[in-house]
């Protein structure tokens, strides 16, 4: 069967039909899981597998506030292995590259099934290989919130990584050895699993700030170490020095300011990318210079979101985690700064999800095409290498949805006549700013119409494709793909797109 | 033994190794090989055939340059090659 964007979907399943179907739809909400008196004490990982009797077919979840350090879900998949427990469906809201050993529980198909929002590293390559015996299903981080609250995605144990908890299960992000900030992802596993587990390495009396309510906590596991902080706030993303890159962001400030979107009030969000920090950064400088205040914020958050903050030039923050140790701080200690669960953020039936109030979001992409269908989950050959996270969910709500790449990276244009990967769809992109020009939407007539004299260069979409085909050259044809190994979940649960094997 | 060596592994640029060989021979290695191979080994052919050079022996470490790169790079390696010859 062929979705509304002519892509191939399961004949069994819903195909994706319009950014807005989900408006049509109720929300559907399973109970909550019961309240819990008083959670267990257990003294390493292993006890968990016993106490709770982890056996083959059961769904596991994890968040991945850790990012990159996270060492729980790693434990975790440790101890699968020297069990051996099989056909196991594990759904962490990410997957990073230091999650390798999840290489060999595919292989061994003691992990057959994969739930995630996003997968970077070594994890992706046996599934891209069609080693994976069941499908990899990939959410948005609004979706998977959806999927869980909904019961589209049922949740045996979530095993959730916590920097502190306390004597009443009570779990903090901000204390601890291993403070990583706010815990937006963990928070519908926790209502919603049918048990959660904290694993912290820091147990105080009382914790100062609760980011995960004890209520719903089953047990606490306390091991040596949840993660190395190193790779957790990390905070590797620095604004691009690259002349092009900068070029490409200040073009997108004055593309906004023109589309008058940069008012008093407004609301902005940007991806974590080089270019995209680099377009905050455009932002603020034209905040300060216009003397422009704005509203809010959102997203992942890190240093430059704090300072604008700090400095008073957005009211609020919120924060769905946090990228380094200046937004930890942050949180910790400004009352401005706001944590917000997944399901707040991006959720299609949350009454107002924070996406919905965005005035723009400008975000990055793999490859784009003349649809204007943006793909941030594989490459050009098809191999997996990000997945969603929040770009569908903010490129629906936001008022202007902003695409900053240059034309062609390591000579490969980035616009194509179809993208390899649909993982958000062109209706809810509106502009792509490239540093030989920008292309709006032609869906966005109001936009089209107020750029109409603008000192901006203005171009069709074919047309600067054709300007990277002049100079790159056209693309050859890639291999034809193997099986499905995956699914691309729309936020409202029905299909975009697939995933295919790759030779 | 002679060689002739231009350019570097960063991204967007290639790296060109030429050596005297019986008979002409071109290896293109890139992280672009499933959609540019060929058009990478044809600008290396043609380059060579303007310049009317058949027993050389052509190794190319691509990492996405553009064409006009990889004909400036080929040229400089085989300059460099022939003044080693002098």
């Amino acid at each position: 069967m062929l979705n509304s964007l002519g892509r191939v979907v399961p004949d069994t399943l819903r195909g994706y039909t319009s950014a807005t179907a989900y408006q049509s739809k109720n929300r559907i909400l399973i109970p909550e899981k019961a309240v819990v008196t008083k959670p267990l004490f257990l003294d390493s990982i292993s006890a968990i597998f016993d106490e709770y009797h982890i056996s083959d077919g059961m769904t596991l979840s994890f968040h991945h506030h850790l990012r990159n350090g996270d060492g729980v879900l790693n434990a975790v998949c440790q101890e699968i292995k020297t069990r051996g427990i099989k056909h196991l469906t594990i759904a962490p809201s990410s997957i990073f590259p230091n999650n390798a050993i999840i290489v060999d529980l595919i292989i061994a198909g003691n992990i057959t099934n994969i739930r995630t929002n996003y997968i970077n590293g070594p994890a992706a390559r046996p599934i891209d290989d069609g080693k994976l015996q069941g499908l990899l299903l990939m959410d948005t981080h609004g979706g998977r919130a959806r999927a869980i609250e909904s019961g589209d995605l049922p949740i045996d144990i979530a095993i959730l990584a916590c920097p502190t908890v306390d004597r009443n299960g009570n779990g903090s992000g901000t204390e601890g050895l291993s403070a990583c900030g706010t815990l937006g992802y963990a928070q519908s596993d926790l209502r919603y699993a049918k048990k959660v587990i904290l694993v912290t390495d820091t147990i105080v009396d009382k914790v100062k700030q609760i980011d995960l309510d004890g209520k719903y906590v089953d047990a606490i596991v306390q091991i040596d170490s949840i993660g190395d902080p190193e790779g957790i706030v990390s905070g590797t993303t620095k604004i691009t020095k690259d002349p092009v890159g900068l070029k490409i962001a200040r073009d997108a400030a004055d593309f906004l300011y023109q589309a008058g979107v940069i008012k008093p009030g407004f609301s902005m969000q940007t991806g974590a990318g080089g270019t995209s920090l680099a377009v905050a950064a455009a932002v603020r400088k034209m905040m300060i210079t216009k003397q422009i205040h704005g509203s809010f914020a959102s997203g992942g958050t890190n240093g430059y979101y704090t300072d604008l903050l700090k400095e008073g030039w957005v009211d609020n923050l919120y924060d769905v985690q946090c990228f380094d140790l200046e937004a930890v701080r942050s949180y910790r200690d400004n009352s401005h700064h706001i944590a917000i669960s997944a399901s707040k953020y991006g959720n299609p039936y949350e009454p107002n999800p924070v996406v919905n109030n965005l005035s723009f979001v400008a975000l990055g992409a793999t490859e784009i095409d003349l649809d204007f269908n943006v793909n941030v989950t594989t490459d050009s050959l098809g191999r997996l290498i990000g997945g969603s996270g929040g770009h569908a969910d903010t490129a629906h709500g936001a008022d202007i949805t902003i695409i900053t790449t240059t034309l062609a990276k390591a000579r490969l244009p980035i616009i194509k006549e179809h993208v390899t990967t649909i993982t958000t769809p062109g209706e809810d992109v509106d502009v792509l700013v490239t540093e030989r020009g920008i292309a709006i939407n032609p869906r966005r007539v109001d936009l089209l119409e107020k750029m109409k004299n603008s000192n901006l260069t203005i171009m069709t979409i074919s047309e600067l494709m054709a300007i990277s085909h002049q100079i790159s050259g056209i693309p050859a044809a890639i291999k034809e793909p193997g099986k499905v190994t995956g699914l691309i979940v729309y936020r409202d649960g029905t299909i975009l797109d697939q995933l295919y094997q790759r030779f | 033994m002679i060689s002739g060596m231009a350019g570097t592994l960063e991204s967007n640029d290639t790296m060109i190794t030429v050596t005297p060989a019986e008979k002409m021979s071109i290896e293109v290695t890139s992280v672009v090989d499933a959609f540019y191979h060929d058009q990478i080994v044809k600008v290396i052919y043609d380059t060579l055939l303007e310049q009317k050079i058949t027993n050389i022996s052509v190794t190319c470490q691509d990492k996405g340059a553009l064409d006009y790169t990889i004909r400036a790079r080929l040229l400089t390696a085989i300059s460099r090659m022939e003044e080693q010859d002098d």
